[in-house]
């Protein structure tokens, strides 16, 4: 069979497979989030936390819930790590040193995943199971309450109520993760990916050099590490790794699952607005945009030819797609080099990040970052039809663009000020491999861009475990994930209040091509136009 | 009781109140320059964010160009400046439409005396310090010198002052025509009027705030776009100053003039130029068909309206009910009849009675007649006891009126009233009209003639405007005090999609307050104080100038027409202001792309040669790019200023046929244009010595 064939094949088959999980995991979500009884497990951890479930939380109340949960959490973490040494199940490593502790636990509170380590000379196992993959799981759950929040203040009218931050994460992650998460894991371990506790195996390589490749629960975290867009691998090599991906139907599936929740989302917010071609339009907003970025990046690819970086087993295509699903993503998990990508084809995968993860996008993030862009092009559609703007029924008034305007002003804030600081800082260029070419400024801004767009994959090439770089993405992965949550809440609170206007025949719909066409063009230009001058000077230069 | 004598002619020309509008006139550009100048002023323009950038941008360029004087560095300062100067001139063009109007409405309020009543007697005060309640005299050739009810006698008014509208109007004590403004001038009469506005606050004073801009405020649509044009604003004030630092690790050197010039490029000027503009053209549109909206948000909820409130009476049909045909009884010819409903009607000076003389004679081919060529005839008036007309002639008595007060009189006159007249009343009054039998007799025997058929007779062409008004999504119910079954036939014929028939005021407030308990914003005209608190209640109230204070008072517009049928061209205009608005910022942010293809390969080609791929319009040079950018920015401006003022086309249709179009034109369209533009204007300024 040809590559092409092949890789046509496999993108067929990916598409096939989200087809058929689509309805049933959107609807199963939706009635999750909008039952009104509890688990006799999920009743038992309330009454251990305190937690009144059936109390309503207005939008500062759920923000303020969530924001204290993210704290402690990067705490636990943060501490687990600094004293890991003195802790059973370490494998003999260090603690961890204090500016890359701070980096990992922002990193990984953040959903981003972005590791400046090599992980399995880094975290012990105890690290690895209990403080990164429990934040794989919940890191991704708050990601998703927050787009329930933002699609209840959507389908909710006249009242200041968002729901329940604790039980909308403790629902994601017991009714959706976890048996997810368990299935995925014997999947994967019957394709091939290994799961055990053992110390590591000596192995002589093929150049003769003895060689210690460590085993682990390497399973069950590659499973939400896909799952949960986190991307953080069990080895340095990532989904490159033969332990973690060993096959091409395991990268396929590992693909599956990046997109999984982030494409049934869609459903489950067509279902709770009650307009399931609300939810389509949505989906193909993130459909076509990612089939766009995939078309690109294994164009350039398969033109460049260049298999330096990529793994054989995989070649250029599923390579292109691994690459496409996981900057669209916000997962960061790679199984391949993007730094030995083709410029234009990390280009490619660059600006992918740089749309804002919605394509589509990382669990939860991806929706409620894609419905602000949509209420931005409504305000502005909506105004070329005559009508004070609306979406799904709401206004959207000077109170809505502020929130709007500041959400879309964060994320390009973070990441061009961050990389402007690292390109002025003769410390922070110290760090860039490829001096002197335009290359090297590409990994800087692909840092900054994969950290204030919460991806966490790397360009490689750049030495980021310093302290200007742990410290610097530790703060920008922060900001670039709680400030649009806050913002995003401050919006479901303010259309939550609204009472529904009545759709007429002057109403702009908003499920049609048209629509969707122009919230692609949208989201390509806004973000396009922010990010044009900065990437002309990367891939573009080395590129044409 | 006073009598009305004829209105002398008006001694001065009938004011011409509206100003040259509708086409641009390039006239007004130079003449509103000196504005233009003085809203260069800092604390006036940081109002605006998006301008206020690129001054301070031009500040900063001018005094770089004294050290670094080079023709390029000159060739950007000025047209950063000149940008600036053509979004103020803009805004004073908008401005200086509605100065000219100030102006006449000054002359109509110049200062006049009042003659107050006192206890004793009356005193001559100034207009201008008379309080509310004060009761002044007024008689013919006098001025009135405030608003006011009027609580004494009856008087014709000129009221082109305000209106514009030659024709004097009746103004009387009691009833829905009691209100007066201050500054029109009584050509009648004497009355007396109860001053009920406080001093500068009467309704020529709005007035002249109202169309000067000086009571301008944002609306609220205008502040949410704002707020986007800022944050976009920001968002490339980052991506420009962040940029010096990327591009200095590939060794470009980049100076602030070019990168002012490339923020300049970038930030929405178009639309930052022209949105003050567009609101206060749009205001002006209104004002060009007399209505006054008292707020900027009321034009704006205008566009929003979901269901109009129309008046039956006036709005939808002819003021009154005209006759539309003659149905005869069996063995009675069409021509006996009309010639019956003709004799019985000479007398009758209602417009239903002249209906029926204007249907016999071009339905019937009878001559009209008038009263004075039957002199030996009585005629009988109609009486709310008889409830019938009709005349006394050679011996014949003719009666019309309601169907049981004839059938009576036939009765009661030896004759019997035919079981088929029922028939046909009865059908007359299911279709909704208004049956009037029509009887003679003849030697003391009575008998029935026929049926005159009244009916109400809708406007022409208001079941396209409903037709359109549903195509947009907007509701329309018919509001009458008639009877459910005439409601429902005259609905029926008008197309509109409701009615409220018999409907009281209370009435009226329950359906505004149901409407927009679901959401729906709700336009309604009224003219009567007992519609004041509907008009107030309702999202876009028009009160008609004809109307009483409580009711103009109520309203957040006045019509000076006192035309119900204008509430359709107010949404009309409320509409086309938010599409210009949008039309814009679309024509504004699709325009970025061709400057990125300008600019960027103008900076950075020469370290990285493979960007000039990025050249596709095959600039001259680096220089030239970059002030071609620059004045295709400020041009495009000056450019939009005609289409700014007067409002882009606007055709009723659906919300997707309406986006699919102003897509295609302004956001497709602002693709191309500055492709096109700029590569026009590189080829002229490459000419240009010193600009290589």
């Amino acid at each position: 069979m040809s590559d092409a064939a092949a890789g046509l094949l496999q993108v067929g088959l990916l598409v096939a497979c989200l087809a058929v999980a689509y309805r049933p995991l959107g609807g199963y979500m939706a009635r999750v989030y909008t039952s009104e009884s509890d688990l006799r497990v999920e009743r038992g951890a309330y009454r251990l936390f305190g937690v009144d479930a059936r109390a309503d939380q207005t939008w500062a109340v759920y923000a303020r819930s969530l924001i204290a949960f993210s704290a402690v959490s990067m705490f636990l973490l943060y501490i687990l790590q600094r004293v890991q040494s003195h802790l059973p199940l370490s494998l003999g490593l260090p603690n961890v040193e204090s500016g890359l502790a701070f980096n990992t636990a922002a990193s990984f509170v953040a959903n981003t995943n972005w590791q400046s380590y090599s992980p399995e000379a880094t975290m012990g196992h105890l690290v690895q199971f209990a403080g990164l993959a429990v934040q794989n799981f919940l890191s991704a759950a708050v990601g998703i309450t927050v787009a329930i929040a933002v699609i209840r203040g959507f389908a909710r009218s006249k009242t200041d109520r968002l729901g329940n931050f604790w039980v909308d994460l403790t629902r994601t992650v017991l009714r959706v993760l976890l048996p997810i998460a368990v299935i995925g894991t014997l999947a994967l371990v019957a394709m091939g990916v290994v799961q055990n506790f053992s110390g590591g195996h000596e192995v002589t390589s093929v150049v003769g050099q003895a060689q210690t490749i460590p085993g682990g629960p390497v399973a069950s975290q590659e499973v939400i590490k896909e799952l949960g867009t986190n991307g953080g691998g069990f080895y340095n090599a990532n989904s490159a790794h033969p332990f973690e991906n060993p096959n091409g139907l395991s990268n396929l599936f590992e693909i599956f699952l990046l997109l999984l929740i982030p494409v049934s989302l869609t459903r489950t917010f067509g279902l709770m607005v009650k307009d399931k071609r609300q939810g389509y339009a949505i989906l193909g907003v993130m459909g076509t945009l990612w089939a766009a970025f995939t078309f690109a990046a294994t164009f350039f690819e398969v033109r460049g030819n260049s298999l330096e970086g990529k793994e054989t087993r995989f070649g250029e295509w599923a390579s292109a797609l691994f690459a496409s699903s996981t900057t669209g993503t916000s997962t960061g998990a790679v199984n391949s080099a993007h730094d030995s990508f083709t410029p234009l084809g990390g280009g490619t995968a660059l600006f992918h990040m740089m749309l804002g993860e919605v394509s589509p996008g990382g669990t939860g993030t991806g929706l409620y970052g894609m419905l602000i862009l949509a209420v931005l092009t409504v305000f502005i559609a909506g105004l070329m039809v005559g009508r004070t703007p609306e979406y799904l029924r709401k206004k959207i008034t000077a109170r809505e663009m502020k929130l709007v305007s500041l959400y879309i002003l964060t994320t390009p804030t973070v990441v061009l000020v961050g990389a402007s600081i690292a390109m002025g800082l003769a410390v922070a260029r110290a760090s860039i491999f490829n001096t002197d070419s335009p290359h090297g400024f590409t990994e800087v801004l692909y840092a900054f861009t994969s950290a204030g767009n919460n991806n966490g994959s790397a360009f490689g090439g750049l030495s980021a475990n310093t302290p200007f770089y742990n410290t610097a993405l530790g703060i920008v992965m922060l900001l670039g994930r709680f400030l649009p949550i806050v913002l995003a809440l401050a919006l479901a609170g303010s259309l939550a209040k609204q009472q529904p206007v009545p759709v007429t025949q002057g109403t702009l719909p908003t499920h049609k091509a048209l629509f969707v066409t122009m919230l692609v063009g949208v989201v390509l230009i806004v973000t396009g136009l922010t990010y044009f001058p900065a990437l002309t000077l990367g891939p573009l230069a080395e590129g044409l | 009781m006073t009598t009305l004598t004829k209105a002398p002619a008006v001694e001065q020309p009938p004011v011409q109140k509206k100003a040259p509008s509708g086409l641009f006139d390039p006239k007004m550009l130079v003449s509103s320059l000196p504005d233009a100048l003085r809203k260069l002023d800092p604390r006036v323009m940081v109002k605006n964010p998006v301008m206020f950038v690129v001054e301070v941008g031009a500040v900063a360029s001018t005094v770089i160009a004294f050290t670094d004087s080079t023709v390029f560095v000159w060739w950007i300062v000025v047209w950063l400046w000149l940008t600036v100067i053509f979004a103020n001139l803009a805004e004073a063009v908008a401005e200086g439409r509605g100065k000219a109007q100030a102006e006449t409405l000054r002359r109509a309020k110049t200062e006049t005396t009042a003659r107050r009543l006192t206890d004793t007697g009356e005193e001559e005060i100034p207009a201008a310090q008379l309080q509310l309640g004060d009761l002044v005299v007024v008689e013919a050739g006098q001025i009135i010198p405030g608003d006011g009810d009027v609580v004494e006698g009856v008087a014709s008014v000129d009221e082109s002052a305000i209106t514009g509208e030659s024709a004097p109007v009746i103004r009387e004590s009691g009833g829905d025509r009691s209100a007066v403004t201050g500054g029109t001038k009584v050509l009648s009469d004497r009355i007396v009027v109860k001053i009920m506005t406080r001093p500068g606050e009467s309704f020529i004073d709005r007035m002249i705030a109202l169309v000067e801009g000086a009571a301008r405020q944002k609306t609220p649509n205008e502040i949410a776009l704002n707020i986007l044009l800022a944050s976009l604003t920001i968002v490339f004030l980052i991506a420009t100053v962040t940029l010096p630092t990327f591009a200095t690790y590939g060794g470009v050197h980049l100076s602030v003039v070019i990168l002012v010039a490339l923020l300049v490029c970038l930030i929405p000027t178009t639309i930052g130029a022209l949105l003050s503009a567009i609101g206060i053209a749009g205001m002006d549109r209104l004002v060009q068909r007399n209505v006054l909206a008292m707020s900027g948000r009321a034009v704006e909820a205008a566009g929003d309206v979901n269901t109009l409130l129309l008046d039956k009476t006036g709005t939808i049909t002819l003021g009154n009910r005209q006759a539309a045909e003659f149905i005869p009884v069996a063995g009675v010819t069409d021509t006996e009849l009309a010639d019956a409903a003709q004799l019985s009607s000479l007398a009758d000076e209602t417009p239903e009675g002249r209906s029926i003389v204007v249907l016999a004679k071009n339905g019937y081919g009878l001559r009209e007649r008038h009263t004075g060529e039957l002199p030996q005839a009585t005629f009988v008036e109609f009486t709310a006891q008889t409830r019938m007309s009709g005349v006394d002639v050679d011996g014949r008595q003719v009666r019309k009126g309601a169907a049981g007060a004839v059938s009576n009189w036939i009765n009661s006159h030896g004759g019997t009233s035919d079981a088929r007249l029922g028939e046909i009343v009865d059908g007359i009054s299911a279709s909704g009209g208004t049956p009037l039998v029509v009887a003679e007799a003849v030697g003391g025997t009575a008998r029935a003639l026929g049926v005159i058929h009244l009916k109400d007779v809708v406007k022409a062409g208001m079941r396209e405007r409903f037709d359109q008004m549903r195509a947009m999504g907007i509701r329309t119910v018919m509001i009458t005090g008639d009877n459910a079954l005439t409601a429902k036939a005259i609905a029926e014929e008008a197309g509109v999609d409701d009615f409220l028939a018999e409907a009281t005021p209370e009435d009226k407030m329950a359906l505004i307050k149901k409407e927009q308990e679901g959401g729906r914003l709700v336009a309604m005209t009224g003219d009567g104080t007992n519609d004041a608190p509907a008009l107030a209640q309702a999202d876009v109230g028009v009160a008609m100038n004809t109307g009483t204070s409580a009711a103009k008072e109520a309203g957040n517009m006045v019509d000076l027409d006192s035309n119900p049928t204008k509430l359709i061209e107010i949404v009309e205009i409320g509409k086309q202001l938010l599409i210009t608005r949008g039309s814009l910022t679309t024509f504004s942010i699709a325009n970025d792309v061709a400057k990125y293809f300008a600019i960027l390969p103008a900076l950075f080609a020469a370290a990285y040669p493979g960007l000039d791929r990025l050249n596709i319009m095959q600039l001259h040079s680096p220089e030239t790019a970059i002030v071609s950018a620059i004045v295709f920015n400020a041009l495009v401006i000056v450019a939009l200023v005609p289409l700014a003022l007067r409002g882009v086309r606007y055709r009723p249709s659906s919300a997707s046929a309406m986006l699919r179009r102003n897509l295609l034109v302004y956001g497709v369209g602002g693709l191309i244009t500055p492709f096109v533009g700029i590569k026009l204007l590189d080829l002229v300024i490459s000419l240009i010595p010193g600009l290589r």
